[in-house]
């Protein structure tokens, strides 16, 4: 996939360049691009260490896992009787709230390992409580987009995190669009 | 109010932390070795995302996409430069980040085009992979309607982005 993008990418640059006689500035681009590249790299990247020191105190003071506790009512809503036994319900709620912090390398191993237990429990791989955690973790649930804040600061956003009320709206929509449309389609289109 | 929220949320945590009678300070460190790591780790796909956009940007093409996108986009409230954004989002998630990025540079951070490029970034996922990676995980063959939920997930985040920024912010 990504090769084809980068390819496209490329020939579209030579050939509008060509065409409009701006090739010499294409080809200054290319340099320019990259040392771009590492100026942003270097800004954000110092923005998202520090995100990620603070995400990781929380992790160790079981900060974290307070958090995962507190989801069980919501987890036992939306996962109903497939999350009946104590260990995929832990993994499931670990899963939820390294997936609201934004602890992506957290929440993933989290969720395999709910995604695992629930096929085991339901017998198969492909029932509807694993594709449900499947859609769920392809929704946005991330409280804190400590990434795109950097990237706006380190473009001189005066207040990066301007955009937190947005961007909780449209997780907010695209969960429950997740959430709805897996109810009706596992209702329609069965195992 | 939002200005507070992140030193608010540094200070608790810490507080709290010292409470637990966690090391703070060498979680902290800890934290960024890791953060450290996922920089490099998405460092390459950034500079190759952002060296060939520079150059499609330098060539012309993005003036002539964003000319032919405009009568399109202009009644919905989507800027042109958010299209490929939306496109892209669902199957990278560092070509989404650079590729975003490069909307807000370009458009500034304040600007609509990358204020909704932003909530956008910030309200999806990487859904085409998570499924992937979750059917390949259990071993699943037949994922049935799930990458079709995430799609929708996606097209919800990407719209609500749009009214959620003309909303709030502009």
């Amino acid at each position: 996939m990504m090769a084809k993008v980068f390819t496209a990418l490329l020939c579209a640059a030579l050939v509008f360049g060509l065409l409009g006689g701006q090739i010499g500035q294409v080809a200054a681009a290319m340099p320019q691009g990259a040392a771009d590249a590492v100026e942003l790299a270097l800004s954000v990247g110092g923005a998202l260490c520090v995100w990620s020191g603070i995400l990781e105190i929380m992790d160790q003071s079981g900060l974290s896992r307070k958090i995962a506790r507190g989801l069980g009512p919501v987890i036992r809503r939306i996962f109903g009787s497939a999350a009946q036994d104590e260990q995929t319900m832990e993994a499931l709620s670990q899963n939820m709230a390294a997936n609201l912090l934004g602890l992506g390398s957290a929440a993933t191993p989290a969720g395999l390992r709910a995604a695992a237990r629930l096929a085991q429990r339901q017998g198969k791989p492909d029932c509807d409580a694993v594709l449900l955690l499947m859609a769920l973790n392809s929704a946005s649930l991330q409280l804190i987009p400590a990434n795109v804040a950097a990237v706006r600061a380190a473009a001189g956003a005066a207040d990066p995190f301007s955009i937190l009320p947005a961007v909780w709206l449209a997780s907010a929509a695209s969960v429950c669009v997740v959430l709805l449309v897996s109810r009706l389609l596992a209702r329609v289109w069965p195992a | 109010m939002s200005r507070a929220l992140i030193p608010l949320l540094a200070a608790a945590v810490t507080l709290y932390g010292l409470s637990r009678g966690c090391d703070v300070y060498a979680a902290f460190l800890q934290g960024v070795r890791k953060g450290l790591k996922t920089m490099v780790s998405i460092f390459p796909a950034m500079l190759a995302m952002l060296t060939a956009l520079a150059m499609v940007r330098a060539s012309g093409a993005t003036d002539v996409l964003a000319h032919g996108l405009a009568p399109l986009l202009a009644p919905l409230g989507v800027p042109a430069e958010c299209v490929p954004l939306a496109l892209l989002r669902p199957f990278s998630g560092s070509g989404a980040l650079a590729l975003g990025a490069d909307v807000i540079r370009q458009a500034g951070p304040e600007s609509p085009a990358g204020l909704i490029a932003a909530v956008m970034l910030g309200s999806s996922e990487t859904s085409v992979y998570c499924v992937a990676l979750y059917s390949a995980s259990v071993g699943a063959k037949n994922t049935r309607w799930a990458l079709w939920a995430a799609l929708a997930g996606d097209a919800a985040a990407f719209l609500v982005s749009v009214l959620a920024v003309r909303l709030f912010l502009l």
